[in-house]
């Protein structure tokens, strides 16, 4: 466009969202009117083993029922500017609260072991969602995802089972990568549409990996199957910081890998001539192609590496958590970590964070699902997937998928 | 340095697009290589750019057989191309857009981002280019971006430089600024390769014209020593009339009245701005501007596509701006879309299927929930024979026929009907001189039945040489309202750049 | 050679390459013998197993029968995903419509008391009604707010599975004496009826009326896509989204309508697993079939034929799975692993025209998906 148009003013869009934003602080106020200030007594959250702190859970859930009335009418009168997400983040946060407050109401749990349970199992998720970004960031859509990481689960249980934690690993990556390089070899050299390969492999690994588990792992349950899993690593001083270091710093090497794969994936990806190269052909594959570079070499590199990526979490369930492989014991993971992906619009800490909001459901339910709180527990396990869609239809309109995922390059 | 192409022949399924082209050009000066869309101009270029391989004959680089198998071998050997659509990643910034490739980096192959700004200042600063950096390339206005484009060829050090169609997207001023640019870079010792279809600025610029048809080289000529008719004739084999045959309009009544017409972006640009005007029945009137200058958003307004923000459309007096398409369509209006492939066509469907989507509807055509096929078969024949669509098969795929003839599906479909508007968007752009020749022959007898007619172009000369009145679009607004023969193309160019013909009175 | 021909070819080889490849995986997993070196008695059980596999479908009428049992409820969810593909959206919420319609059909089928006659057709289209509301949510979250409809609908997946183990243990639908999440019987009237009832009381002649049901519903689909106005604009829709706009149809509205009518196939499904096949649902009644649905669209390249075809081809290995089952020890899931190979061949005919050396343009299936609307 030759001319510049005349100033910005705010969009009708804009003002749409934060009216919305603002009429769910209202339905958050109603839930805690109306359902948390309904269980009388204390609960207790047991921050360390030995202490803990209590939250009434009325007084809490009323108190800040008002106080979100005023924020939504702040919202709506004349909204927060800058501070819009730290406001959302901190209700988002306080509502969490008292809802646990509610659920554990004259009584006591363990929030430190809930939350390191969190960290724990937003392992798989988090290295699913790096695998699917850096595909997705270099153009090739990944749906294949769980199968990866089933086909990894099971390849590294055998392997850590016949050999020893690290060559089992080791097989679960190159797992990964194989499936990888199938998805690769598929979309980019006989260009067949990418979503209908990912779920070809994710059959693929869920009939095999089935297939392997009855044919093979069953008769041979003691050779072939079974194994001692990692245990945690204290980091020394960090992991003496009371409440922090105990959910961080004394977990497993699949979680230290885990958050060291986001810092590297985000460096990489917006600080290297390689993720520079790499956005670009996610992007806009031509603007990179004629400038020399070799768009479909980069794209089956990027794929590997997101394959490899995945093997490691794939791996977490034998060798991280339960020491053996069990009939689709990823369980759909695969695609939470897809939606994760575009929860985090396609930036490695925005997918951690989606991963730990999905890994905090499932711990929340691990814990609150003893609690009688009279709501079954079909729909605790339910939240994570009514979340996503509201994620997705709520916030995908003002993200930025790269434009070129799902399109074959033609170099010729 | 000397640049050669030595009977370059390049085949597709069904087409020769090059036979046995020769060509060549020198440091120090320009070639331009002109013809008509479908020559192969575009072909070609990708074989030098070693994006196609050639079927037969080689590349010479001062005597020296070269085998480009990638862009990265043709930069290398010193080819820099300047693409029609700008090979730009919109969300990056213009640093990083210029040395995606030639990365400059630190330690672990990190990017060094201050030393990327520190060569793009320089290259620009060098040849006069000015450029922000840190500028993110889907902010820049379109001249600008071209710059970037040259910037990245000039740090590649390109000595032979390849501009496909530059000039389509830019206004007249900055047309004379992008030759100021050619000349600088001939001037620094420099080849330029102009591919156009623009005989005019072929005239202007070039030191020799290669003329293209076909996939041939079919004549070569002097600038000085030519004229306009005659490389237009060699280009399309035969006289070309550059003017459309029409007798004086006899305007009626007003049909379509837009007033105080805006459109606003979601992210509240304003595009249109408070436009307003009359097109009465039998007069066509163009409207004339540099692309993006809200044309597209007024079109799609006036069709129903997009919801006005203001301001009122009638047709016949009666106020549709809140009618959907198909209730505009009902009112009597025709559409003839902007992009024939995107919009006005469904090209995986049949032609026959083509030649309805828009009535389908009709009594015509179905009754109820069933589709009369056998109907719609029989009028599809009688419209492929009346306007003289190539096709042997109307259940062939409309994927099937080329350019021209797919814009003569759209045109059928459209002026085939009882109407009494016709609103089209470049109704030619891309086709063939000969089916130009056949839509504005259309559109003219549209008008002499008595038809309203509104031409949207970009091209200059059609608006010109088409319309009984232009309007100038510049920036959202009408700013001109001129009868075409009394105005000359500059004093519009003048209009379309936004500024104002000296003796022009205020409007 | 015309079009069909070529295309049947094209198929017909990549299930022969698909079959090739799982016999190397029946043998290399064949643990035992190969570490006994006894590479005889490998193919030995895959010659077992790749025969149990053709009796256990088409060996006799009770194979036949296990076969159409099969085929149905994925004929009809294949539908379900074929009908979306026209309209350019990509189902993957198979599973969930067919267990909303599983649920509704149920329901209707326990609460009322009516003759079969009216019955059993009321229960279907309350089954088909039931899949077509929650299939059309997804339509609606991508008409209003462009929310993918493949992650929308794998997550409805869920959503729906557990509010059905939820719903299966309620007052209302939970079965007397029992605690886990199965439901009461339907009634006698709302059953429908055996498909072999002409043979007397075979028991083990499983194949059910619902079959009929899904041919109607192809039939319908084919209808649907060449003599009516709808079906038009559905696929032009999926071909050429921006030019239907043009066109002056209503695109939205059309996603929401299109993605109703593959939730009423999927419904149908449901509902015909539970009227036909189990008389009462369980947490486990739409099982895979969903997934395999997509499979099933693909390989037939979503026409009403390809569908109809593909389906009995799935039923068929599903049928002669169990048998493969019962005469080796090869799992049944070799048939899921059958079933990716199959798919990804068909997907890449360039893939298949390399390994056998054949010539002639193989048809790509079209691209299922255009970027994630960002």
């Amino acid at each position: 466009m030759t001319t510049a148009m005349p100033e910005r003013v705010v969009s009708a869009e804009q003002r749409k969202r934060a009216r919305s934003v603002g009429i769910t602080y209202l339905v958050l106020a109603m839930v805690c009117f109306f359902v948390f200030t309904r269980r009388p007594g204390d609960a207790g959250f047991r921050i360390t083993e030995t202490s803990q702190f209590t939250l009434p859970a009325q007084g809490f859930g009323w108190a800040l029922g008002i106080a979100l009335v005023a924020v939504a009418a702040a919202q709506l009168l004349r909204g927060f500017g800058r501070l819009a997400n730290v406001v959302l983040a901190l209700a988002t946060a306080s509502f969490f609260m008292s809802f646990l407050a509610w659920a554990a109401a004259g009584d006591s749990f363990s929030f430190v072991g809930m939350l390191q349970d969190t960290v724990s199992r937003s392992v798989p998720i988090t290295l699913g969602a790096i695998g699917g970004i850096l595909s997705e960031r270099s153009g090739v859509i990944n749906i294949s995802i769980e199968g990866m990481l089933l086909a990894a689960a099971c390849t590294s249980a055998i392997g850590a089972s016949l050999t020893n934690l690290w060559l089992g690993t080791l097989i679960g990556v190159l797992t990964g990568m194989a499936l990888a390089a199938i998805l690769a070899v598929m979309s980019i050299r006989y260009k067949v549409d990418q979503v209908i390969v990912g779920f070809a492999i994710n059959f693929f690994a869920l009939g095999i990996t089935s297939f392997i588990s009855f044919r093979v792992l069953v008769p041979n349950r003691d050779t072939m199957n079974s194994l001692l899993p990692v245990t945690p690593i204290r980091i020394p001083l960090l992991a003496d910081i009371p409440f922090i270091g105990t959910i961080f710093f004394d977990q497993t090497i699949f979680v230290y890998f885990s958050f060291a794969a986001v810092a590297l994936a985000t460096w990489g990806l917006y600080r290297t001539k390689w993720g520079l190269r790499t956005r670009a052909i996610g992007e806009y594959p031509k603007a990179a192609g004629t400038l020399g570079v070799d768009v479909n070499k980069l794209r089956y590199r990027n794929l590997l590496l997101a394959g490899a990526v995945a093997g490691v979490g794939g791996a977490w369930w034998p060798i991280g958590i339960v020491g053996r492989f069990d009939q689709n014991i990823t369980n759909g993971r695969g695609f939470i970590a897809l939606a994760a992906v575009i929860f985090g619009r396609w930036h490695p800490v925005g997918a951690l964070c989606g991963a730990l909001v999905f890994a905090l459901a499932e711990a929340v339910r691990l814990k609150i699902g003893n609690f009688d709180t009279g709501i079954p527990s079909e729909f605790l396990i339910m939240a994570p997937y009514v979340v996503t869609i509201i994620v997705v239809a709520g916030f995908i309109g003002a993200s930025r998928a790269p434009k070129a995922a799902g399109q074959p390059y033609e170099d010729q | 340095m000397k640049f050669e192409l030595r009977g370059i022949t390049k085949r597709f399924p069904g087409i020769v697009a090059n036979d046995s082209v020769d060509l060549e050009v020198s440091t120090g000066e320009v070639l331009a290589l002109i013809g008509e869309n479908g020559a192969g101009k575009s072909t070609l270029m990708n074989v030098l750019y070693g994006i196609y391989r050639p079927d037969e004959g080689e590349l010479r680089i001062d005597g020296a057989p070269q085998h480009f198998s990638s862009p990265a071998d043709a930069i290398a050997a010193g080819i820099g191309m300047v693409h029609q659509h700008f090979m730009l990643v919109p969300v990056m910034t213009v640093a990083e857009n210029v040395v995606l490739g030639v990365e400059p980096t630190g330690r672990f192959g990190s990017l060094d981002i201050n030393e990327a700004r520190r060569m793009v200042k320089e290259v620009s600063e060098k040849y006069n280019l000015d450029l922000d950096p840190d500028a993110i390339i889907e902010d820049l206005p379109v001249g600008v971006r071209q710059r970037v484009e040259i910037v990245k060829v000039l740090m590649r050090d390109a000595k032979i430089v390849v501009f496909d169609e530059p000039t389509a997207v830019l206004t007249p001023s900055e047309i004379l600024e992008f030759f100021e640019i050619v000349r600088s870079l001939v001037a620094a010792g420099r080849g330029v390769i102009f591919i156009t279809h623009k005989l005019k600025e072929a005239l202007t610029i070039a030191d020799r014209i290669n003329v293209l048809r076909r996939g041939k080289v079919v004549g070569e000529a002097i600038p000085k020593k030519t004229t306009e008719s005659e490389i237009a004739e060699m280009m399309v084999g035969r006289a070309v009339q550059l003017i459309v045959n029409k007798k004086q309009a006899v305007p009626g009544e007003a049909m379509l009245k837009v007033d105080n017409l805006s459109v606003v972006e979601p992210d509240g640009r304003t595009v249109v701005d408070g436009v307003s005007f009359e097109v009465r029945t039998g007069e066509i009137v163009g409207i004339a501007g540099v692309q993006g200058n809200g044309q597209t958003e007024l079109v799609e307004a006036l069709s129903g596509m997009r919801r006005a923000a203001t301001g009122s459309i009638s047709i016949a007096d009666r106020d549709v701006s809140h009618d959907s398409p198909r209730e505009r369509h009902a009112a009597g209006m025709a559409h003839i879309p902007e992009d024939r492939q995107r919009q006005g066509l469904v090209t995986e469907m049949s032609i026959m299927e083509n030649l309805v989507l828009t009535r389908y509807h009709d009594a015509e055509f179905s009754s109820g929930i069933r589709m009369k096929w056998d109907v719609a078969k029989a009028r599809s024949n009688e419209l492929v024979a009346a306007y003289d669509i190539r096709t042997n098969d109307p259940s062939q795929p409309a994927s099937t026929l080329s350019g021209g003839n797919q814009q003569k599906v759209i045109v059928a479909r459209e002026l085939s009907r009882d109407i009494r508007l016709a609103v089209a968007a470049q109704p030619t752009r891309g086709i063939d001189v000969g089916s130009i020749e056949y839509v504005h022959a259309q559109i003219v007898k549209e008008r002499d039945a008595g038809v309203a007619v509104l031409v949207v172009s970009t091209e200059l000369d059609e608006v010109m040489s088409l319309s009984d009145r232009v309007l100038v679009m510049y920036r959202g607004k009408i700013v001109a309202d001129v009868d075409p023969k009394k105005v000359s193309h500059m004093d519009i160019g003048l209009y379309m750049a936004g500024s104002r013909p000296a003796g022009a009175a205020a409007s | 050679m015309n079009e069909t021909l070529k295309s049947l070819r094209f198929t017909f080889l990549a299930v022969i390459a698909a079959l090739f490849v799982s016999a190397f995986i029946i043998v290399i997993t064949d643990i035992e013998a190969l570490g006994d070196g006894n590479f005889g008695q490998a193919f030995n059980t895959l010659g077992t197993a790749y025969w149990g596999l053709f009796k256990g479908s088409f060996g006799s009428l009770r194979a036949i029968s296990n076969t159409i049992t099969g085929a149905t409820p994925l004929l009809l969810a294949g539908l379900a995903v074929s009908s979306a593909f026209k309209a350019g959206l990509f189902n993957i919420g198979a599973t969930g419509q067919m267990l909303a319609g599983a649920i509704t059909g149920l329901w209707v089928g326990f609460a009322f008391q009516l003759p079969p006659i009216i019955h059993v057709p009321f229960a279907l289209l309350a089954a088909a009604v039931g899949g077509a509301l929650f299939g059309a949510i997804p339509g609606v979250l991508k008409a209003r707010t462009g929310a993918h409809e493949v992650i929308t609908t794998i997550m409805l997946n869920g959503i729906a599975g557990f509010t059905v183990l939820w719903l299966l243990k309620t007052e209302l639908f939970k079965r007397e004496g029992r605690d886990d999440a199965i439901s009461k019987f339907v009634e006698d009237s709302a059953r429908l009826p055996k498909l072999f009832w002409f043979m007397g009381k075979r028991i083990d002649l499983l194949a059910h009326t619902g079959f009929i049901v899904a041919l109607l519903a192809t039939f319908a689909f084919w209808w649907l896509l060449r003599k009516t106005t709808l079906g038009f604009e559905m696929q032009a829709t999926g071909f050429n989204q921006e030019a239907a706009r043009y066109a002056g149809m209503k695109t939205k509205s059309l996603m929401v309508v299109s993605m109703a009518i593959a939730g009423a196939f999927a419904g149908l499904a449901g509902g015909s697993e539970v009227l036909g096949l189990y008389g009462y649902a369980s947490g486990t009644v739409a099982g895979d079939i969903g997934f395999d649905a997509i499979a099933v669209a693909l390989l037939g390249r979503s026409t009403p034929i390809g569908t109809l075809v593909s389906a009995l081809l799935f039923g068929a290995l599903q049928a002669g799975g169990r048998q493969m089952q019962v005469d080796t020890d090869v799992p049944i899931d070799l048939i899921i692993v059958l079933r990716a190979l199959i798919v990804m061949f068909i997907a890449a005919p360039l893939l298949v025209k390399a390994i056998f050396r054949v010539k002639g343009d193989a048809k790509a299936f079209g691209q299922t998906f255009r970027g994630w609307g960002g």
